[in-house]
């Protein structure tokens, strides 16, 4: 016998670091149009090799090829767009207001756009989606929360309908089907299960759909709401965005190293597919057909978004500390607002005039709310909720002893008087 | 705080003098069968509290009275039955839950803090989590240091969650009762020596059943014990005990074998908490012993004597007497070593009565 080699940790690295151009050959990228589409009542296994492939109907020439190529009409994809580019257009006026100090922080999701809007087209009024702060493409695609309001909970101000309780983004809203952020990793995706058993219990149709990104499936939550949909065949779509990035933690140190998060789904007795998260037909299918099994009472489906964080982890974050600056640009998936807008032209369905008076209209848009939102205040000027409010909501009904400390927190006494 | 006007008559006894003999556990499970039977929005889940009935036996028959998509069990997996329940409550359900001991909360630490605890108010109101988590706790059936942990003032330290513990068969009915149809959280913590009779701490001595107790005299039908309403279980002049749970019993024994005349109250609920009662006692007595089971060090008897002294201060004769666990993992072949039983709360009380 040779004698034993020394051990040695394997601590995974990103291929890319400054300085150091990223191989994005790890990614396992499928050609357009090459995976195949099984049937929506096809068992979990039957899906297997769905989840080392990615689903891609968008090619290079940005024509809509293959099994996956959903039946949308440009109308409805018009309408994917503008809402991309409004949620682009949001991010961009929130980062700036954010760097003149009208909030305290901000989080966009720049080269993402595609996941959220294309997800929310699939879904139907009353379902309910179990977000991450990334996916504000899920109200301003759906278009039925006012940006007022939500700039609003940016800003913290008087008007800010969660009363200055939460950080940015972290917003909350059931008539839109969006639950409240907690900013816990993880913690939401088995509350989405929950919320989906309970809609199985009542015999209801509605659906729900849980959000994590690739970091966070390092986290309990995730392995068990897996445990959870499988063991119910809850009605819910586990989505998974894989943006490559957890803050300065590359997907390897999440697991994502020589296998897929996709594939964590099939070993749970879960439909699973890989999708082109840039890919804004494909998303719109692979959705489709989540939603589909969902509310064919089929279980719940895992699908991981293959998409790239272009922009920081958040305005705390300066990622030229840790990857390639070019890395967003040289992602062999592209853009999606691009690819979405090469795709419309391909069909004369749109053109550069129609996109920039759009791009135009948006920003004034963005911009009108923005200046009406500030009318209530900003973190910045002070008009904020007034401090007693911060007592509020902690119970259904407030207790004696809250009720005292915020009589002592009013009147800046020090402590209870002797009674 | 000038809330002496609160005094709750609260003693239970008076309520009871009608109803069917019933252990802790009986009670337990009519609450839960009154409560499935009234609102078709309360489900049950937990570990082996389907077919089975739980390995305490609460559930038993519930599966087979309102079917599987109203009781039924789930992994062992605490933080996802918690999870679960709170994506629940958000979709309008009115989940109670089962924790097998309460030593096995732990992996759902999260769930409860971060999550069930500040739903209401994170969300401003929009979400909210009307949860019970039911967990039994406490020592004295040798469960060794993984089945017998008293972890109360790890959820008294909380905001947003209230914390819950009955000493007996009426109280635990008509807590559950009302754990269940309030809107907020709530840690419903079960006092497991108590489920078969009331446990005063002389382990060498036979088991009392509940049938020969006042307390164990439970309506069939619906009733709740108001939270946050404390309850005077022994009137008494000499000096106040604070107490819940086991503990109860256990200083009603100290009382009667010292001959000191003491006050229990029975806390019922923990937090929020009915503070009324307690300072109208103490104001009466001049004298405080606190009294649980849980360690010492940053227990929730702490947080009662500071209280009682905050509010009560010029009305105390003697320093405050605490008795607990020691500060040590509940051991199991020493359990009666670690238990705070009816000699030491007795050695308190006449420490307390000095003058």
């Amino acid at each position: 016998m040779s004698d034993p080699t020394p051990l040695r940790l394997h601590v995974p690295e990103p291929t890319g670091r400054p300085g150091r151009e990223t191989d994005f050959s790890y990614l396992h990228v499928s050609k357009a149009g090459e995976v195949r589409r099984p049937p929506v009542d096809a068992t979990p296994a039957a899906t297997s090799e769905l989840a080392w492939q990615l689903v891609r109907v968008l090619d290079d020439g940005g024509r809509a090829v293959g099994p996956w190529a959903p039946d949308a009409d440009p109308a409805l994809l018009k309408r994917g767009l503008a809402a991309m580019m409004k949620t682009r257009i949001f991010d961009a006026r929130m980062l700036i207001a954010q760097r003149q100090k009208k909030m305290s922080f901000y989080m966009q999701c720049l080269g993402e756009e595609a996941i959220a809007v294309a997800h929310a087209f699939a879904l139907a009024p009353g379902d309910m989606c179990f977000p991450t702060y990334r996916q504000q493409g899920l109200l301003l695609a759906r278009g039925d929360v006012p940006m007022v309001e939500m700039i609003c909970q940016l800003l913290s101000n008087e008007r800010d309908p969660m009363k200055g309780r939460q950080l940015p983004v972290m917003y909350s809203y059931r008539r839109a089907g969006f639950f409240s952020i907690s900013g816990n990793l993880a913690t939401q995706f088995i509350q989405a299960v929950g919320w989906a058993m309970a809609s199985a219990i009542k015999g209801d149709t509605r659906i729900a759909s849980g959000w994590i990104g690739d970091g966070a499936t390092a986290e309990a939550d995730f392995h068990t709401a897996l445990t959870f949909a499988h063991v119910y065949r809850a009605p819910v779509i586990l989505n998974v965005v894989n943006n490559q990035w957890a803050i300065s933690t590359f997907q390897a140190i999440a697991g994502g190293e020589a296998t897929t998060f996709a594939a964590r789904g099939v070993g749970c007795g879960i439909a699973s597919l890989r999708v082109d998260g840039n890919d804004f037909l494909a998303v719109l299918a692979a959705s489709r057909w989540a939603a589909e099994r969902a509310r064919r009472n089929l279980g719940p489906t895992l699908i991981e978004w293959v998409t790239y964080r272009a922009g920081a982890h958040s305005t705390s974050d300066d990622p030229s500390k840790y990857r390639p600056d070019d890395d967003a640009k040289r992602f062999p998936l592209g853009d999606p607002i691009a690819r979405l807008k090469q795709h419309l032209l391909g069909l004369g369905a749109w053109s550069d005039a129609e996109h920039e008076a759009t791009q135009a209209k948006l920003q004034a848009e963005v911009l009108a709310a923005q200046k009406e939102a500030e009318r209530s205040g900003t973190l910045g000027d002070g008009r904020i909720p007034g401090p007693e409010t911060m007592f509020e909501d902690v119970y259904e009904a407030m207790p004696p002893h809250l009720v005292d400390q915020r009589r002592q927190a009013l009147s800046s006494l020090p402590r209870a008087g002797e009674g | 705080m000038n809330d002496t006007s609160a005094l709750t008559p609260a003693s239970s006894r008076s309520e009871s003098g009608s109803g069917v003999p019933m252990t802790m556990i009986q009670a337990l499970r009519s609450a839960i069968d009154v409560m499935l039977g009234r609102d078709p929005n309360v489900v049950v889940f937990g570990q082996d509290v389907g077919y089975f009935g739980g390995v305490f036996r609460v559930t038993e028959g519930l599966q087979a009275k309102y079917g599987k998509q109203r009781v039924f069990d789930a992994p062992i997996n605490e933080g996802g039955i918690v999870g679960a329940a709170i994506g629940m409550g958000a979709y309008g359900l009115r989940p109670v839950i089962e924790i097998q001991f309460a030593d096995y909360f732990y992996p759902a630490s999260d769930q409860i803090v971060s999550e069930a605890a500040r739903l209401r108010y994170r969300s401003a109101g929009d979400f909210t989590a009307p949860i019970t988590m039911r967990m039994p706790c406490g020592g004295g059936i040798y469960g060794g240091q993984t089945h017998s942990q008293s972890p109360e003032a790890l959820f008294t330290h909380v905001c947003g969650i209230r914390t819950v513990m009955p000493s007996n068969p009426y109280d635990a009915k008509g807590l559950l009762i009302a754990s269940i149809e309030n809107d907020d959280p709530v840690i419903f913590l079960e006092p497991k020596r108590l489920y078969n009779g009331p446990f005063d701490g002389h382990h060498e001595r036979p088991v009392v059943s509940w049938a020969r107790h006042p307390l164990g005299l439970v309506p069939e039908g619906h009733y709740t014990v108001p939270l946050e309403s404390a309850s005077v279980y022994r009137n008494g002049s000499d000096l106040t005990v604070l107490a819940y749970g086991t503990m109860v019993f256990v200083c009603e024994a100290a009382a009667t074998e010292t001959g000191i005349d003491a006050e229990i109250i029975d806390l019922r609920s923990l937090w929020p908490l009915d503070l009324g009662t307690l300072i109208a006692s103490v104001k009466k007595t001049g004298r405080c012993v606190v009294v649980h089971e849980a360690t010492r060090t940053s227990g929730f008897g702490a947080e009662l004597a500071a209280l009682v002294q905050e509010h009560c201060f010029y009305h105390l004769e003697v320093p405050i007497e605490r008795v607990t666990g020691w500060d040590t993992p509940y051991p199991h072949a020493q359990e009666w070593a670690y238990f705070p039983g009816p000699d030491r709360v007795g050695a308190a009380f006449r420490r307390a009565m000095e003058p």
